[in-house]
């Protein structure tokens, strides 16, 4: 029954954190009706388990100013006999130009998106770094031009009617 | 001609308070807390609905009942998520929000008068339409003692052979009180020794943090002497589209189809359009009530924190702290709070008298906001603390 509780009491911590990291534990303590030792410490234990992977900022680049180029690379490969295509996968994975890796279903196997200062530097990567890599079959590049929304979140804040200061 | 306006009108109570309503809405940088409606604007789905109707040409009258599809999809939800059935065809009536809906109700069963008992505080309109179709609204008080909640001896004592009706209105606006399944069975024993019928405005009723909400006609015996009001402006975000509905008994809902047929005709269609799209899924509605949720509880450890007693509401988007350990009236304090700290309560006596010396503070603000306003109020506190 206990057990029970915390593992709802887990899911709502995380629903929570998912869309406000910085909130404090004694805030999060009230929302959840637990007190503050018992969020610090079911929060260590999603830390320490992997659960909770890291905390970040969602920064829209463009209006900061920060020059970035980001592409998808569709990548076909041929899966190798043991490891089908993590390995492959792990691989493209470690360059710090690629910011995730997705298998999908589909004429190609691997997503990959990539982010560098310039086009030619994204391209080149593209062209030094993955398609030589064996077992890569073939890659098309494409470039984005514009992100609307990332990680459920709007880039440009919604214009909303002004509601009444006072409705009884 | 001297006297341009009714009789009816003036007798209406001026309110005073309306220029501090003014300040509060011109006021920058103020945080309001004086909000009656939901933040979230409308989920997409319904608006992309709405839209859709309108390209596909959906802009003319409908029925006066409303649009049969509507009214047959209501059936199903309060049967599915309240046990009682509604005759799509004449025990259910589409308005333009609950508030035409209640309107028509009083005018449908009260003769000049006739006694209308109200539980205060509540929402403001009942006493005032009560009063335009000539009928007597009587007040009995709830108090925090209570938990706000309509206690049956208490409902008993107000009752003459003038009764006609109940207003029951929870979960609450102004106090967040609900009322349990015994509670409302206990009012419904009442109801039918005296022979009355319940007018049960139940726009807040999905809005329910602690338990499930019990709809008033569920109750044995209930739905032929209640008129259920419901509506889409705060449980679907969508105040602005006007919508709601009554169903009820059919010589009832028949008289307020009249009466509704030749004031308002019909509701909107677009509204009704987008109201369908709203049956259809429940996920961000439940997104809402869990949102509201975590205000709720923010807000009543914070106001509990900067020192005010504050009863723990149950439904709605409500608090209503006490002030009374500071020595003004809820007028004063409000008008206070907003000239020097810049924030937006609504004084409790709006809501009857029984209401001074409370304030209601919404929650239907964002976390941000409402951390912000305890901290103001907060200090606000500090200087005004009687000793
Ligand atoms: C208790 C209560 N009933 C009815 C209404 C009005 O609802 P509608 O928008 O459906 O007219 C409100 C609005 O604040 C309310 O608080």
């Amino acid at each position: 029954m206990k057990e029970e509780v915390k593992e709802k009491e887990k899911e709502e911590i995380l629903r929570i954190l998912e869309e406000n990291a910085r909130l404090s534990d004694n805030e999060i303590a009230k929302m959840v009706d637990m007190d503050e030792g018992g969020v610090k410490s079911i929060i260590s234990e999603l830390e320490n388990s992997g659960i909770i992977r890291k905390y970040k900022a969602l920064i829209n680049h463009e209006k900061a100013g920060i020059e970035t180029v980001q592409a998808v690379i569709d990548v076909k490969v041929s899966p190798e006999r043991n490891t089908g295509y993590d390995s492959i996968a792990e691989r493209i994975s470690r360059f710090p130009e690629v910011k995730s890796v997705r298998l999908i279903s589909g004429e190609y196997d691997l997503s990959v998106l990539i982010q560098g200062k310039t086009m030619h530097e994204v391209a080149y990567f593209v062209a030094e770094k993955i398609a030589p890599l064996e077992g890569v079959r073939n890659t098309v590049t494409h470039f984005l031009l514009k992100t609307y929304k990332e990680n459920g979140e709007m880039y440009e804040e919604e214009e909303k009617g002004e509601r009444l200061a006072v409705t009884l | 001609m001297s006297d341009r306006v009714a009789d009816r009108v003036k007798g209406l109570k001026g309110s005073g308070i309306r220029e501090f309503f003014d300040i509060a809405q011109q006021m920058e940088g103020a945080i309001s807390l004086g909000v009656g409606e939901p933040d979230f604007v409308t989920p997409w789905s319904i608006r992309e609905a709405c839209i859709f109707s309108l390209e596909k040409g959906y802009t003319s009258y409908t029925s006066n009942w409303g649009l049969l599809e509507l009214r047959e999809m209501i059936s199903d939800k309060v049967y599915t998520d309240d046990s009682v059935y509604y005759d799509p065809e004449g025990e259910i009536l589409i308005t333009t929000g609950v508030s035409e809906a209640f309107d028509l109700a009083v005018r449908a069963i009260a003769n000049p008068g006739d006694e209308v008992i109200i539980h205060e505080p509540s929402y403001v309109s009942y006493k005032p339409c009560t009063l335009f179709t000539g009928g007597s609204p009587v007040c009995v008080d709830t108090g925090v003692g209570d938990e706000f909640k309509l206690r049956a001896e208490k409902l008993e004592q107000k009752i003459t052979d003038k009764t006609k009706a109940i207003i029951l209105s929870y979960p609450n606006n102004p106090t967040g009180a609900a009322l349990s399944r015994k509670d409302v069975e206990e009012i419904a024993d009442v109801v039918t020794e005296h022979d009355l019928l319940v007018i049960s405005d139940e726009v807040y009723g999905k809005l329910t943090y602690d338990g499930k909400h019990t709809c008033f006609s569920s109750l044995n015996g209930m739905k032929d002497r209640t008129i259920l009001l419901n509506g889409f402006s705060k449980a679907y975000a969508m105040t602005g589209w006007r919508l709601g509905y009554a169903a009820g008994n059919k010589d009832i809902i028949e008289a307020m189809m009249k009466i509704h047929q030749y004031i308002m005709l019909c509701a909107p269609i677009t509204a009704q359009m987008a109201a369908m799209e709203a049956l259809r899924t429940n996920d961000e509605m439940e997104q809402m009530v869990s949102e509201y949720n975590r205000r709720r509880r923010l807000m009543v450890e914070g106001l509990r924190e900067i020192g005010l007693s504050c009863f723990e509401p149950k439904g709605a988007f409500y608090t209503f702290p006490s002030i009374e350990n500071t020595g003004l009236t809820s007028e004063e304090f409000a008008k206070r709070l907003l000239l020097e700290e810049k924030v937006v309560v609504i004084p409790g006596s709006v809501f009857g008298a029984s209401g001074e010396g409370f304030i209601r503070c919404s929650y239907a603000v964002s976390q941000y906001e409402i951390k912000e306003a305890l901290k103001r109020m907060g200090r606000f506190l500090e200087g005004h603390r009687v000793v």
